[in-house]
């Protein structure tokens, strides 16, 4: 079997002591850090990110345009928009060149089913279902060596299933099984190549969170956004790490339901900055979510399932670049929807992850599109300096 | 695989008891013609045993409900007056006080329901027809994380699953829409036609919130329960969500021209209902009032889409992640040719080959293992009590999957790396409580024909009684069905 480490070493052999521009490059993204957040439910971005001073915006959003005085007043970001004042600490970020976000995307997929749609935004195709990997797994082979990415989940999301080895850990509050039961374990598992893989896998990621000291702290997203931290922030680490957040399907009583949750993701953000120490200045944060909800409020103090919405960028590593302070994306304007409801999308999610990626682990952007994204190719966005 | 060892009489009676049943018990006896003990079981199952029905009701809880939210709001903790800044001394106090109380008496009420479901799954006779029950209350999800669901999803499940799982899809249907746990879930109880009496009224006024349509329930009643997604249109959602406009939830209007109905009761309010006609699915419905709804979701149950559909799902549950194609197409004929029969869709599955051909091909979710791992240990709750906590220690807190689409039912989401390691410790403590219940002798019971030798060997092997116990129930073979 060919592995990536046996390329490397013939790719050395090769071109005799020096290295290809290419594997330069990927040497020089071995200490990146990518965390990706998926904002399962579809979160409304016009409320995250809302345009200032828009008419129509204040005809259609009606009650729902000013977020409860608990929250206080919408932050302004740039001359064009503001962040919900739940993400006080992301516009912070925002101010000092670590955040930044890119508006009125959406991934190829234009129905209004979360599951669909989630599916699509973590395997990057075009049609739910029709890949059965997620890109993130897809763009590993691209990486230097490291150990596998982890989802910070019970469960294995789609965005990290696939060829490439991934793993998953949550804390927990169970006793642990002792190393004698665990070691048998072990062996009754040899002949079962799917139990032997996932076990393997769970006590090297378990070996590596005791060793970074990882606490029994609950499930909540901000603990395991600490735990994601923790394991990313060891030198032997993972350099990827995927958090998922539910709860942003506001079909009703969305203003004090959002502003919760924005600032828990608010929260979240702080803690991996927090817990990522000096390691931050390499990372990139983004949080994304399968697609936006209606610019009209509806009858319940909701909105309903929409197109486009806005992805949030935070990490050291944009300083200095493109997307450092700046919303990106093609603004649309609210004049004109998407099926007469949506805001109207205008950058491919694709794009997004592509040139993120790209920018991050110091990758040919167009590399990055044919063998991450070749179901839905979108061109790269420019987001972190080279 | 091969790594299987099957021997055939054997590895049927195994497949009865662990894939169509909930796992086998240590003193039942082996079943000696598999498909009759299974089709046998609607015979005995009771849909309404004492266990459930010494629970409050839905109305109780609704009645409960709604007490609250009056208290909540009198409190200024919810709604538009905010919490007034020179406040009576102690008010603060004593809206915490209430608050907590209010959160202890919600999480005693689901933990009764939860105990209650996992006594029904540990004692019943009719296992299959439990695991049906569990299933179809899967396929119509409410997830316990809103306010009005928390104590809302074992009703649901008591009072419209369970009742209705051997008739006509339509009536499942019917008493899942109408059942307060769904309005309630998705919005519905909500949702005001623009043009009803009340809408027109409001208009008329200059209130804060216009009323207005909510499409949640149409929208997963088409997507989620029905047709599947991809196979409606937004003019469809929009067209049954303008159809379910007027059902509602009583105890919760008083103003004038609501009906007056018991709290937590179904009643249709014609003054909310949208007039007119609509179209879903490619059929106009001109009926005027509860009707409309009630003839969309009849033709709904009886679309081929929702046929194989529901064949779909079911033999996913039973036979494989991708359930083969063929099997799916007889079921679906079957359910169609009996004019929407769901014993058509179960004696069609229990009459494939497909579904007998391979053991243990689906991965246990966390709920199967441990009922099964419970089950097996011949015990009706744990020595510990923490049953409920364990399941959510594993990852599938009871009614709490988080969305309409309930929990995934394939191994690519359940196992995972870190599942494997808390079933591990699960079966650490289960086998510690265990006392010294002989594995070498139960293996072979619990699994008829699908015991590999290496598992045999590594239970005899163990260091400790409650070892081999333990090695048991995280076996490759006890992981699976």
């Amino acid at each position: 079997m060919i592995t990536r480490r046996s390329l490397i070493a013939q790719g050395a052999l090769a071109g005799g002591l020096a290295m290809s521009p290419r594997l330069a490059l990927a040497a020089a993204g071995s200490n990146r850090r990518l965390v990706f957040i998926i904002l399962r439910g579809a979160m409304d971005g016009l409320a995250a990110i809302p345009p200032r001073d828009d008419a129509r915006q204040r005809q259609l959003r009606g009650g729902l345009i000013n977020p409860p005085e608990q929250f206080g007043a919408p932050i302004t970001l740039t001359s064009d928009f503001a962040a919900h004042p739940a993400l006080k600490g992301f516009a912070g970020l925002f101010a000092a060149g670590e955040a930044g976000v890119v508006h009125a995307v959406a991934s190829p997929y234009r129905e209004r089913s979360h599951f669909d749609a989630q599916n699509i935004l973590e395997t990057g195709g075009n049609a739910a279902y029709a890949l059965k990997d997620g890109w993130l797994n897809r763009l590993l082979p691209l990486l230097p060596p490291a150990p596998p990415p982890v989802a910070i989940s019970a469960a294995m999301p789609a965005l990290l299933q696939g060829a490439a080895p991934a793993t998953s850990y949550a804390p927990s509050r169970l006793p642990d099984a002792s190393d004698a039961l665990k070691a048998r374990v072990a062996a009754l598992y040899e002949g079962d190549p799917l139990l032997h893989r996932l076990w393997g896998e769970a006590m090297a990621t378990e070996a590596m969170a005791g060793m970074a000291g990882a606490g029994n702290g609950p499930g909540n997203p901000v603990a395991l956004a600490q735990t994601a931290a923790r394991l990313l922030a060891g030198p032997g680490g993972p350099r990827i790490a995927v958090l998922d957040i539910g709860g942003w399907d506001t079909h009703a009583g969305q203003a004090i339901r959002l502003g919760n949750q924005l600032r828990q993701l608010d929260n979240v953000i702080a803690a991996l900055k927090a817990g990522l120490g000096p390691a931050w200045a390499n990372t990139l944060v983004i949080a994304a979510t399968e697609f936006g909800r209606t610019v009209a409020a509806n009858g319940t103090g909701g909105t309903d399932h929409g197109t486009a919405s806005a992805a949030l960028l935070a990490g050291g590593r944009l300083q200095g670049g493109p997307a450092a302070g700046r919303v990106l994306g093609d603004w649309p304007g609210l004049s004109r929807l998407f099926d007469d409801r949506d805001l109207m999308p205008t950058t491919s999610l694709n794009s997004l992850f592509a040139g993120a990626a790209a920018g991050l682990f110091g990758l040919d952007p167009d590399l990055v599109t044919r063998r991450v994204f070749p179901a839905a190719p979108a061109p790269p966005l420019a987001l972190i300096r080279a | 695989m091969p790594h299987w060892r099957v021997v055939d009489g054997m590895s049927l009676a195994a497949i009865a008891l662990n894939r169509f049943g909930l796992g086998a018990r240590p003193g039942d006896a082996s079943p000696a013609d598999p498909s009759s003990w299974l089709l046998g079981q609607f015979g005995h199952f009771e849909p309404r045993p004492a266990v459930v029905t010494s629970l409050p009701d839905a109305m109780a809880m609704t009645t409960q409900y709604r007490e609250n939210l009056q208290q909540l709001r009198q409190m200024g903790l919810i709604g538009t007056r905010a919490p007034s800044e020179q406040q009576v001394p102690g008010a603060q106090a004593k809206a915490e006080q209430f608050q907590q109380e209010r959160r202890q008496a919600y999480r005693s009420a689901y933990g009764g329901q939860v105990r209650a479901r996992l006594a029904m799954a540990l004692g019943s006779q009719a296992p299959f027809a439990e695991r049906l029950v569990h299933f179809w209350a899967n396929h119509f999800a409410i997830s316990t994380d809103k306010l009005a669901t928390i104590t809302m999803a074992g009703p649901f499940e008591f009072e419209a699953i369970r009742p209705h799982i051997g008739g006509h899809f339509f009536d499942l249907l019917l008493a899942v829409t109408r059942h307060p746990g769904m309005l309630f879930y998705l919005d519905q109880a909500q949702s005001i036609g623009p043009n009803s009496r009340l809408g027109t009224l409001a208009r008329g006024r200059n209130l804060p919130r216009q009323p207005g349509l909510n499409e949640n329930l149409a929208r997963e009643i088409l997507e989620l329960h029905t047709l599947g997604a991809g196979h409606y249109t937004q003019a469809d959602v929009a067209g049954l969500a303008r159809a379910l406009t007027g059902w509602s939830v009583g105890g919760f209007g008083r103003r004038m021209l609501l009906i007056d109905a018991p709290a937590g009761a179904f009643v249709f309010q014609p003054a909310l209902h949208e007039p007119g006609s609509v179209t879903v699915a490619g059929t106009r419905y001109a009926q005027d009032g509860e009707g409309q709804a009630r003839a969309i979701l009849s033709d709904l149950a009886l679309n081929p889409l929702t046929a194989t559909r529901l064949a779909t799902k079911l033999a996913q549950h039973f036979v494989a992640d991708a359930p083969p194609p063929a099997l799916v197409e007889r079921m679906a004929h079957a359910y169609l040719a009996s004019g929407g029969e769901m014993m058509a869709l179960y004696r069609t599955l229990i009459a494939a080959p497909e579904a007998w051909a391979q053991p243990l091909a689906k991965f246990k979710t966390p709920w199967d293992w441990t009922v099964s791992a419970v089950r097996a240990l011949g015990w009706r709750d744990l020595p510990d009590g923490r049953l409920a906590l364990t399941l959510n220690e594993l990852g599938q807190p009871v009614w709490r999957p988080g969305s309409p689409a309930g929990w995934p039912d394939d191994a690519a989401r359940w196992a995972a790396p870190d599942a494997l390691v808390r079933r591990v410790e699960v079966a650490n403590r289960l086998a510690s409580l265990a006392g010294t219940a002989d594995a070498r002798a139960l293996a072979p019971r619990l699994l008829p024909g699908t015991l590999s030798a290496a598992t045999a060997t590594a239970i005899a092997r163990a260091e400790s009684p409650a070892q081999g116990l333990a090695l048991l129930l995280v076996s490759p073979e006890f992981m699976r069905r």
